[in-house]
């Protein structure tokens, strides 16, 4: 049977993939931010999964105004990096697992969460910065990505975005999806976005540092309360973009301890956590958790 | 019976919600029309004139024109898609949020570097941090601005 072996939670700021798109990761203001990814880069060769199941959102590329899914799920066999308006990304393009994905979208729907297939779409930075981060610098011709990626888009740009308990539980079915599919796979699934950062009005920059830590320390340690921290904490205290981090929740529900909705299972362990102020206008956050 | 807002009393902060989002369909479906490269071209050869093939109010065009995001986001605009405009301008999304702030580039590049901005006084409407609207224009366009008042 597939099974998910590890969570990986990271930011997806667009300027981290500009920055390495024009070769300007070993600049001083980023080659922090580089230096936190190394580990990663290192673990993903050690631990390359079949299969990555990438919780992201769109930022007005695919989805305009004319539809917004709350939860999106792509089924096609690839997704192209998409022209956000300074042109495509120069990566390589996502080959998908359509599936596992069709698996994953029938048994999610069963379990009672409405999902939006999606047969074709771009992809924008949310889902290939991540990738970037995680995998180096490819060629977007010679080279590919090291495995298959089902995208899963949330809608956090028009309010109401999903609840984080919401979030929570739909990681739950996704996890008892994966493990109804009778191949063999080592599946990972990312939550991407956040963490503190507010793009607009008097307000931009907001940055908070404190909270963040404290909000990443709960979702390690007591995720079912950290799945209950309300919307209004989020815009208020990690800025309005902030939010986003709601899709964290998704990937940590979906790790083995979480049983009926509670955590009574071993803990995951915590195998590398990083963070780092400012990427852009961004607090960039990172984790990685695998199941024991 | 009126739907919960707990988010209207963050200061410098509108939250693209579901009313905000019909006042800004057009301007939002404008924006996002300059993903193509070729609409990006015939808007900045004539920029009014792409405009008007828009259903977008007058003051959502003006607000395009002048470049001024926060009056944008006031009539219905959201970042991810003024973001466009900024693409096609050749700016990068710190320029964009900085320009909201009224402080300069490199004020708010060194604002961010610095840490960011704090959170403390800009939580709740009526506090005293650097976003409340008793403090607006940041940095040194407000300096300027409170000198000329004294």
């Amino acid at each position: 049977m597939a099974r998910i072996t590890a969570s990986v939670y990271t930011s997806h700021v667009p300027a981290i993939g500009a920055a390495l798109d024009l070769g300007k990761s070993h600049e001083p203001y980023w080659q922090p931010v580089f230096q936190g990814y190394e580990y990663s880069k290192q673990w993903m060769k050690d631990n390359k999964p079949d299969v990555v199941f990438l919780v992201y959102n769109d930022h007005a590329t695919a989805f305009s105004l004319e539809m917004i899914p709350t939860f999106a799920i792509g089924t096609a066999a690839e997704f192209t990096p998409a022209d956000e308006g300074w042109g495509p990304r120069p990566v390589p393009k996502v080959i998908g697992h359509p599936d596992l994905a069709s698996h994953i979208a029938q048994s999610v729907i069963q379990q009672d969460f409405d999902l939006t297939i999606v047969n074709k779409m771009d992809v924008d930075h949310g889902l290939t910065v991540p990738l970037s981060l995680m995998c180096g610098e490819l060629d977007p011709k010679k080279d590919a990505w090291p495995c298959p990626v089902i995208p899963f888009a949330v809608n956090v740009v028009q309010y109401p975005v999903p609840s984080g308990r919401r979030c929570f539980m739909l990681g739950q079915a996704i996890r008892k999806a994966v493990e109804s599919y009778d191949e063999d796979l080592n599946v990972h699934i990312w939550g991407t976005g956040g963490m503190s950062h507010q793009l607009q009005g008097a307000r931009a920059g907001l940055i908070n540092r404190e909270w963040d830590n404290a909000w990443l320390d709960k979702m390690i340690a007591d995720p079912v309360a950290c799945a209950d921290t309300p919307h209004i904490d989020y815009v208020r205290e990690a800025g309005s973009e902030g939010i986003e981090l709601v899709m964290w929740l998704i990937a940590r529900g979906a790790m083995s301890d979480i049983v009926d909705g509670k955590v009574q299972g071993p803990a995951p362990v915590v195998k590398h956590r990083f963070y780092h102020v400012p990427a852009s206008n961004t607090a960039v956050g990172h984790l990685i958790l695998e199941n024991v | 019976m009126a739907l919960e807002k707990p988010y209207l009393d963050v200061p410098g902060t509108i939250i693209f919600d579901a009313e905000q989002s019909r006042k800004g369909y057009w301007l939002n479906q404008f924006c996002m029309s300059l993903m193509k490269a070729e609409n990006r071209e015939a808007f900045k050869a004539d920029e009014r004139g792409y405009l008007d093939q828009w259903a977008m109010t007058e003051e959502q065009k003006q607000a395009v024109l002048a470049r001024d995001l926060n009056w944008c986001m006031r009539t219905g605009g959201n970042i991810y898609f003024l973001a466009k405009i900024g693409a096609t301008d050749g700016k990068s999304f710190q320029q964009m949020a900085g320009s909201m702030t009224g402080m300069t580039e490199a004020e708010y590049r060194d604002m961010m570097i610095g840490g960011g901005r704090s959170v403390e006084g800009n939580r709740y409407v009526g506090e005293d941090g650097d976003a409340q609207a008793q403090h607006q224009p940041q940095g040194v366009a407000g300096k300027a601005s409170s000198n000329k008042g004294n």
